[in-house]
């Protein structure tokens, strides 16, 4: 539906359309309500109560990021009572977390802090009892720590509406619900497969990359936007580096492929960056470069060379074998990391100048 | 038996099943026809009397009747609740309509001899009235009984629920037959509406309206859902309805899904409940059997099925969108509304749902007219409501009442007083998120709009009465507790408002409290209204705001002098030997389990109050009445 409705934030009237929620309208207006569970990726929640607004004729606070506009709302996001309850809230939250801000990795880029810091709530309002849970750290990636999350269920609909794999979801009830993973597991015994998107969408410091930690606060970290080099999909990512290393990689939001998701490769994959094994330079056999024979069955020692020595000698050695045993006895297979027009390139290359139909993909990263 | 085809069929089965119940007769009602020197001997099969061991009874009649030879003369039937459980197990003997109350397996040859064979009454067996002594022997004369109005009841503890034909000899599923036939769907639902009928869950919400809402939405399938999960302490209405009358649901749900054009219904009846489960699977099995589900429905043309579901276990699944998030076969937890679930119900389609006693009165509805059912009740709330009966009151049981009457009536009327001369207290209705009222509102009529004003809700129908000695911060701490274990935990403000709450509520019970707690409570609760998700969290406060409210000084005494008026918060009494009542018999040291009781033989004793667990067992066993609570 395509209608328009007219409703009143704040005193400003403004055209929304059927359909949409009045966090959206609001958002599209420019008309800032915080939220906490909300996350535009995700299916709204209803949740964390941060976005309560005070809407005419309803008989409690309403969720500005479920409920729906209709014509003639009219909406007040800051009333005294809307203030009040988004207070209440977060005292509620601060009442059972750790309040370890000075050494949370979150600090800086957490949204409770945020809140927190936006109403003025220190979390000294209740002494009752808090959780003490152990903390997950059983899996290479991410560690969760329970203490610190505040149950918006963002992960669990990542899991679920993101990835698919519905690893996480809530065990028991009330004060003593928590979120867990398969059934009831450990996160790296249970179907969970370390894309990390509910690292993504986390607010607070409940679950963090494990490479990440002590590497840095959010301000002291160069952000570099790339594009994953796993695939020839073309997930934009960011880099985090920090004294020219890569401290953590995070999705970009709104990349038009991949919407601020990645796979676990491209978030956790990229150790090798670093890895003193690493080849930066072409390498070629002794031998080859000498144009002598291989002698019995060793194949001599690498020899350092530049690009154009490394190309030369492999074209050559393509024609060599093409003119003297047929097209056919070449075979080429290109790989999944290499773009579209990489490999488009490649076909060319095999049919038309080697002319050979032998080429394959590995298409299974 | 073949399939009801048509309305004449109908009709045939009718005349066919009258006789089953030829020696019964409803309240007030004569027996129909009397048939000569035949009995019919009913035995109560509600779980408050099974659990009392109604089916010994049952057994015991059954020998005893068999060993006379009498089987030809005498039938016994197993009925569903006849909501006069204090009194239970209970036998009904007809024609006579004499009510045994708690009768045992061995009064069973008593009660073949003397009242099936000799006619005699067993005056022993008789009820007797707690404060005029006097004896009632038949059923509808009781105090209980005359000053109710059973709509909802009417066919609880008169039929067989489990035998479709005695059903059917109420003039079960005319009301179908009726509608399916002579109705369109649209005067269905303005019968329904016409009759002001509102839902029974507790919200009181129009019924005709929400139906009106999921009957217009072009989506197609409509769902259909009977809330079941009937899960505040105490409260057993539906239950009992679905014990002792399956059909009368049936029926209803048949009609509605009729007059929205939905195709299947689901009855969510929560797994604690597995003899109304077992009779719903009986009901279910016999209405197919007759084709009141199923093809083609009496020969209308309507198709309609209907699935059980079990719940497990969550308070919350009551809440309409949590219900359906369980069908579903997901967590059962509230979601935001709107939009509402005659919108977007069940797997995202138009769905109505509606309370186990609003679907049963329909029936009766569609068949006697929207007039009919406004002649009982009061303008705004028509009708009658059926309460669960319980606490500090003589006649604990399920009463139905027509709306309007004062909660005075009730309880005293036919509620019997408070036992032990005890002054009466409060009375809590809506269940553990309802309300408690005082003294002083106790000549409030009961019906929606009233009790919310009186700063009650009427709930589902659980009524709990307490008396002088209940303290009312321990009564709010006790619903409290109840409520917030049952958060589901997905919205903040109950998730951790309610602990945190609980934990204020504590401390002033345990003498910790703080001259700011009140406002604490108050700003605690005025916010779990506000902001919690659903019914459940914003209702939570409720019985802490109400007996705030009603009893402050009670709760200012705890805070402030530390005391408890009741004697009954641990943290706030003391246990005390009477010295000049204490013989030193040494019974109190005995039985101390804390070991907190000092003294010599013949001399005085003494309570260690650091030691004294506050168990209460010293007064218990004291014959000299020498210890007290301070």
């Amino acid at each position: 539906m395509m209608e328009k409705a007219t409703i009143t934030i704040d005193g400003r009237k403004i055209q929304a359309r059927y359909g949409q929620t009045i966090l959206q309208a609001a958002r599209e207006h420019g008309i800032y309500i915080p939220v906490l569970c909300d996350h535009p990726a995700l299916p709204p929640e209803g949740a964390c109560r941060i976005c309560l607004v005070e809407i005419e004729r309803q008989r409690t606070l309403q969720p500005a990021c479920t409920f729906p506009v209709s014509e003639g709302l009219v909406i007040y996001t800051h009333s005294p009572k809307v203030i009040e309850a988004r207070k209440f809230s977060l005292e509620l939250l601060l009442s059972d977390h750790p309040l370890d801000c000075m050494t949370c990795e979150a600090t800086g880029n957490c949204l409770l802090q945020d809140l927190a810091y936006e109403y003025g709530v220190t979390g000294d309002r209740y002494q009752g009892e808090k959780h003490q849970y152990p903390i997950d750290a059983s899996n290479p990636f991410i560690v969760v720590d329970r203490n610190k999350c505040i149950l918006c269920r963002r992960c669990v609909r990542a899991c679920a509406y993101i990835n698919g794999v519905e690893a996480i979801s809530v065990f028991y009830r009330g004060f003593n619900a928590y979120i867990g993973f398969g059934a009831d597991s450990t996160m790296q015994d249970s179907p969970c497969e370390f894309c990390g998107s509910c690292v993504e969408v986390c607010p607070t410091g409940a679950l963090w990359p494990k490479m990440a930690i002590g590497k840095g606060r959010p301000y002291q970290l160069q952000k570099v936007q790339t594009v994953c080099a796993y695939c020839g999909v073309g997930c934009q990512i960011e880099l985090q580096v920090r004294n020219n290393r890569i401290v953590n990689v995070v999705g970009v939001e709104n990349a038009p492929v991949n919407q601020g998701f990645t796979c676990v490769k491209g978030r956790f994959g990229n150790d090798f960056v670093h890895h003193p094994d690493r080849l930066t330079r072409p390498r070629v056999r002794k031998y080859l470069l000498e144009g002598g024979k291989r002698e019995g069955k060793e194949r001599g020692e690498w020899v350092e060379v530049d690009w154009d020595t490394a190309l030369d000698l492999v074209s050559r050695k393509l024609v060599e074998i093409r003119d003297t045993y047929g097209s056919d006895s070449i075979g080429v297979l290109t790989s999944a990391k290499c773009t579209n027009e990489e490999n488009y390139l490649m076909n060319k290359l095999a049919r038309q100048l080697i002319g050979t139909n032998n080429i394959d993909h590995c298409a299974r990263l | 038996m073949g399939k009801v085809a048509n309305l004449e069929s109908l009709q045939q089965v009718y005349f066919e099943a009258i006789p089953l119940l030829a020696n019964r007769r409803a309240q007030g009602g004569p027996a129909e026809k009397p048939l000569n020197g035949k009995c019919d001997v009913l035995i109560c099969g509600g779980t408050g009397c099974v659990a009392s061991s109604s089916r010994d009874v049952r057994e015991a009649l059954l020998v005893e009747i068999e060993r006379r030879g009498l089987k030809e003369d005498i039938r016994v039937i197993t009925t569903g609740c006849h909501g006069f459980c204090a009194k239970g197990p209970l036998v009904v003997v007809y024609p006579q309509e004499v009510l045994y109350c708690q009768v045992k397996a061995s009064d069973a040859p008593r009660i073949v001899s003397e009242t099936l064979i000799g006619k005699q009454i067993l005056e022993d067996l008789v009820y007797q009235h707690p404060q005029s002594k006097e004896r009632f022997p038949v059923y509808h004369e009781i105090p209980f009984y005359r000053h109710q109005l059973r709509l909802s009841l009417r066919n609880c503890g008169l039929i067989n629920p489990e035998d479709i034909r005695e059903y059917i000899a109420r003039q079960g599923y005319f009301a179908l037959g009726k509608a399916l036939t002579q109705m369109s769907p649209r005067e269905v639902i303005e019968v329904v509406k016409d009759s002001g009928l509102r839902g029974r869950g507790g919200a009181g919400f129009v019924t005709g309206i929400k139906w009106e809402i999921t009957q217009r939405s072009p989506i197609r399938p409509k769902y259909l859902v009977c809330n079941a999960d009937e899960g505040d302490p105490g409260a057993f209405m539906d239950r009992s309805i679905l014990e002792g009358d399956p059909h009368s649901v049936l029926e209803g749900m048949i009609i509605a899904g009729y007059a929205i054009g939905a195709e299947a219904g689901y009855i969510y009846c929560r797994a604690e409940y597995p003899l109304a489960i077992q009779r719903i699977k009986i009901a279910l099995a016999q209405a197919y059997e007759y084709g009141f589900l199923g093809e083609n429905i009496l020969g209308s043309g309507f198709s309609f099925d209907i699935y059980l579901r079990e719940g497990a276990g969550a308070f919350v699944c009551g809440e309409e969108t949590a219900l359906l998030a369980s069908i579903e076969g997901r967590r059962g937890e509230p979601r935001p509304r709107p939009p509402f679930p005659s919108v977007s119900g069940l797997w995202s389609k138009p769905t109505n749902v509606n309370n186990v006693k609003t679907y049963g009165l329909v029936p009766q509805i569609i068949l006697n007219g929207a007039e009919w059912f406004r002649g009982f009740g009061t303008p705004n709330s028509p009708g009658t409501a059926t309460f669960a009966l319980t606490g500090k009151i003589n006649n604990i049981g399920l009463i139905e009442v027509p709306m309007g009457i004062t909660l005075r009536e009730i309880i005293y009327d036919l509620g019997g007083g408070i036992p032990k001369g005890k002054a009466f207290k409060a009375v809590q209705t809506g269940g553990p998120l309802g309300g408690c009222l005082p003294a002083e509102a106790l000549d409030t009529p009961v019906d929606f709009d009233s009790l919310v004003q009186a700063g009650a809700t009427m709930g589902s129908g659980g009524m709990i009465v307490v008396d002088e000695d209940t303290c009312m911060v321990e009564f709010a701490k006790y619903f409290l507790t109840f409520a917030s274990a049952e958060s589901c935990g997905k919205c903040v403000p109950c998730r951790i408002g309610g602990r945190r709450l609980l934990e204020v509520l504590n401390r002033i019970s345990n003498g910790e409290g703080k001259p700011e707690d009140l406002d604490e409570i108050e700003y605690i609760s005025r916010n779990m209204k506000e902001a919690s998700l659903c019914a459940l969290g914003q209702l939570t406060p409720g019985p802490v705001v109400a007996s705030l409210r009603f009893f402050r000084p009670e709760y200012e005494a705890h805070i402030y002098e530390r005391k408890c008026p009741a004697k009954v918060c641990k943290g706030l009494i003391t246990y005390r030997v009477i010295e000049e009542n204490c013989t030193g018999c040494m019974v109190c040291k005995r039985n101390c389990p804390a070991g907190a009781i000092s003294g010599e033989k013949r001399q005085v004793h003494y309570i260690d109050p650091n030691i004294c667990e506050r168990c209460g067992i010293c007064i218990e066993v004291c014959k000299f009445d020498a210890i007290m609570i301070e």
